[in-house]
């Protein structure tokens, strides 16, 4: 098995992934960096977001505003020391964007323009068009091509993390152009894989995000924190699943049911704004986690819209006009034009809550350091307990940049300290992996597939595990992902041949999704409240006696996962009341 | 919701078993609103694990799924069954070697990309602290149509001077330059003449103008390549006809 060796091997090329490569390669431009993904770095799902990033840069806004919006969103299950920092450095990273030459929207005097986003109090909200995830990745990318040093490996599919003498000293992976397995033997390995939100069958997530880089650090007995935090985007198209930004709402869109009342006013959001007078953090700009709530009560009282991609509210954006469309809204009209047949100009967009985010991840420190030393991750993969309970909208493009860059520093920081890889125990390590694989080509021929497993995957996490709840659901859940994973020891690989074989990247990153998805469903059960985006019918409230704590869920092979806690981090915003009901009430 | 049987035609390649690609015919009943990509995964899914694609975003901004459909290079996950009543003949993206299936190696691309140095190089550095680079909605203009080109190939795909001269740098990634060069904020332009004005670069365009028409994100890349040309010719003319010029 070939074998190579560097200082740092970082796992995914995405926002995260791409600015630790660039943080690293600045910082010493000798040092070997390993950039693996199993895309073309242009390909990671970064490239989706629309809405933009936030970071506060106008005279009126403040760090403290920019805290309290995201402690004040997330239900107080976020670590106040993370958010502080998180806060402050945001608007350093997107500056050094903007100096990377990423093409922001600017104001009529060249400064950098801002937008209203759900949840924030005021407008920080930096971006592009509503292409900002897009530019933001390919400013990364293109940067990134400057640095002889960031070695890439474009298609190369993360398999198993190598841990010797207690330390996380490489991985393996598959050249899938070969199909060859190579060991990278790495001081230090930093994950920014992305989330897992394929585990349902609806959603926004692109074909790639499977998890594979929470579930290899998971196999590595490295607890994954509060996974049962699942957001839902309130504005999904309802064939597709694609989204339709919060900037729809922020630039002025409303949300009305079938009678046209913008039911939002009734969930303890309102009173309703006036219709084109978007107000921050009420109403249309209340929280995601909210907004997607308020659906599942109007599909409840018979108030939704029968369409034939299933019920659905309506997202009218007519009054904004086709010139404010095509200047700040271009992607969302042609996405509901082409997919749906929708002119948002002319018409209200049918639309539903669509699995979009994922709040949990490997459990990491504000350094982006994991519980095993030598391992760090960084971007969605991880939870850094910025996002807690629910993250608000604009948060995450910046958290990839924050943390994206504390994870190179702190690798780079921990790779001078280590001697060279211990090469024999990792080998050893590797051959078990290698083993893995040809275990997966000699398997008889059974009667589990792919395709139908990962189907009765999606089914099971989008019936027991959705907006809301509960015990019952929820054991079910848990008791039919355990035994899916049994069932999955039997997968049937169809193809057996070397070169570029999706048959066996789908069964990986099936393997990832049913990882990811025990912690899920075991950390949605253990919780016996209500948070954010954690609604169960039968606790409704939040206990902050019991629950004010971060699930951590380690893994057991094939015995039932250990769930343990970690207190949330308090450091000036004790619990409080979420009001969203606006300062005009 | 309507449902028909649709033809697909796809070539298979596999270098570990096949001497040389043939068709593979697949018959699957398709939603008539679906995309060729759907109906590629339905035959995934249901009649042949065996079948490679790339794909990831599904609304045409990861740029993965560039393949022929019918002859013409097209986003997979952008193109509607319900434009196509025939037989739909798939195919990797013209002009890349096949590294199997449906999935073409970019290596080439990735390389000319890297070539045109796309990347910012400012005109007067400033630090951090200073603050942004001001730029007026105006000169944001000037580029921002360049800069949304998503990687996908296709125009590479369409491009008849490509296919013939592989050495071509080609419409992305000139575009890609030209972004950089029209930039408010940017003083790299010199270098990247180097690469861009040469025979390899824009003198090898033929203005076919094939690159627009198949460009799914309406960058245009016709229009900066002609914009190249006629800046590089006012250079010479500065460098050789103008008093004081480099000659």
């Amino acid at each position: 098995m070939d074998t190579i060796t560097t200082d740092v091997a970082i796992i995914g090329a995405g926002g995260a992934g791409l600015r630790a490569a660039i943080a690293l390669a600045q910082s010493d431009p000798d040092l070997r960096i390993a950039l693996i993904s199993k895309v073309y770095p242009m390909r990671s799902h970064t490239c989706a977001a629309e809405g933009g990033a936030a970071g506060v840069i106008k005279p009126d806004d403040s760090f403290e505003l920019h805290f309290n919006d995201t402690v004040g969103g997330g239900d107080w299950l976020s670590d106040q020391d993370c958010v502080e920092l998180f806060v402050r450095e945001a608007p350093r990273e997107l500056l050094q964007l903007e100096h990377w030459g990423c093409p922001w929207n600017r104001e009529a005097d060249g400064s950098v323009a801002v937008r209203p986003f759900g949840g924030m109090k005021k407008q920080r909200t930096w971006f592009a068009a509503d292409k900002s995830g897009f530019h933001i990745l390919h400013t990364l990318f293109q940067t990134s091509l400057q640095f002889e040093s960031i070695r890439r490996f474009d298609e190369y599919f993360a398999l198993d993390l190598l841990v010797a003498e207690g330390r996380c000293q490489g991985l393996t992976a598959i050249e899938m152009r070969s199909g060859q397995l190579r060991q990278f033997h790495a001081k230090a390995v930093i994950i920014a894989g992305g989330g897992a939100g394929r585990m349902f069958p609806f959603t926004t997530n692109g074909a790639i995000k499977t998890g594979d880089g929470m579930a290899m650090a998971y196999r590595a007995g490295v607890p994954l924190k509060d996974m049962e935090f699942i957001q839902y985007h309130p504005t999904g198209l309802p064939n597709t699943g694609s989204l339709l930004t919060e900037a729809c709402r922020g630039e002025g869109g409303i949300l009305v049911n079938k009678h046209g009342r913008r039911y939002l006013q009734d969930y303890g959001m309102g009173p309703e704004t006036p219709v084109g007078q978007p107000q921050l953090k009420t109403m249309e700009l209340g929280p995601r986690d909210r907004l997607s709530q308020a659906y599942w009560h109007e599909l409840q009282k018979g108030n939704t819209v029968t369409t034939p991609w299933g019920e659905c509210v309506l997202l009218d954006m007519r009054h904004l006009g086709a010139k404010k469309i095509a200047e700040r809204l271009p992607l969302v009209h042609e996405l509901a034009e082409s997919y749906l047949g929708v002119d948002i100009v002319k018409d209200p967009v049918p639309i539903r809550p669509v699995v979009h985010y994922m709040m949990g991840g490997i459990s990491t420190d504000t350094n982006a350091a994991t519980q095993l030393p030598g391992l760090y991750a960084a971007g969605e993969c991880a939870c850094v307990s910025l996002n807690g309970a629910n993250r608000l909208g604009s948060n995450s493009l910046v958290e990839l940049l924050v943390f994206g860059r504390r994870a190179a520093e702190s690798a780079l920081a921990h790779a001078r300290q280590q001697p060279e890889p211990a090469t024999a125990a990792l080998a050893e390590q590797a051959e078990r992996s290698q083993a893995r694989i040809r275990e997966l080509f000699s398997q008889p021929d059974g009667n589990e597939s792919v395709a139908g497993l990962r189907k009765e995957m999606m089914q099971t996490m989008e019936k027991n595990v959705g907006i809301y709840r509960t015990a019952e659901g929820l054991e079910e859940g848990v008791d039919k992902i355990r035994e899916l994973r049994e069932r999955y020891r039997a997968v049937t690989l169809t193809d057996k041949t070397n070169v570029y074989n999706t048959d066996l990247f789908q069964v990986l990153e099936l393997g990832s999704m049913l990882d990811c998805a025990e912690a899920v469903t075991v950390g949605a059960l253990a919780r016996k409240e209500s948070r954010g985006a954690h609604q169960r019918l039968d606790h409704t409230e939040r206990d902050d006696a019991n629950y004010l704590r971060h699930t951590l869920v380690y893994s057991q092979g094939r015995e039932a996962p250990r769930v343990d806690y970690l207190d949330v981090v308090i450091t000036k915003s004790p619990p409080g009341v979420r009001d969203y009901s606006g300062d005009h009430k | 919701m309507k449902e028909r049987t649709v033809q697909l035609e796809v070539l298979r390649y596999n270098p570990d078993t096949d001497s040389e690609p043939h068709f593979q015919r697949y018959e699957v009943v398709c939603q008539d609103e679906w995309v060729v990509l759907d109906a590629l995964n339905e035959v995934k899914e249901t009649l042949d694990p065996t079948l490679n694609y790339r794909w990831s975003c599904h609304m045409a901004v990861c740029g993965s799924c560039g393949m022929m459909i019918n002859g013409e290079p097209k986003l997979a996950c952008h193109t509607f069954l319900r434009d196509y009543p025939g037989v739909i003949r798939v195919e990797p993206l013209a002009h890349f070697p096949i590294e199997r299936d449906l999935v073409t190696t970019p290596d080439d691309f990735m390389e000319k990309l890297k070539r045109v140095k796309p990347y910012l190089i400012p005109k007067k550095p400033k630090p951090l602290e200073a603050g942004e680079y001001r730029q007026t909605p105006a000169q944001l203009t000037k580029f921002r149509q360049y800069s949304m080109c998503i990687n996908c190939m296709l125009c590479y795909a369409a491009c008849p001077e490509y296919g013939l001269s592989p050495h071509f740098i080609g419409p992305a990634a000139i575009t890609l330059a030209h972004r950089y060069n029209q930039d408010s904020r940017d003083g790299g332009r010199d270098e990247r003449q180097e690469v861009i004005a040469t025979q390899e670069g824009v003198w090898e365009c033929t203005f076919v103008g094939a690159c627009s028409e198949v460009c799914p994100g309406h960058v245009d890349p016709a229009s900066a390549l002609q914009q190249v040309k006629i800046l590089s010719c006012f250079d010479w003319i500065g460098e050789h006809l103008l008093p004081g010029g480099k000659k």
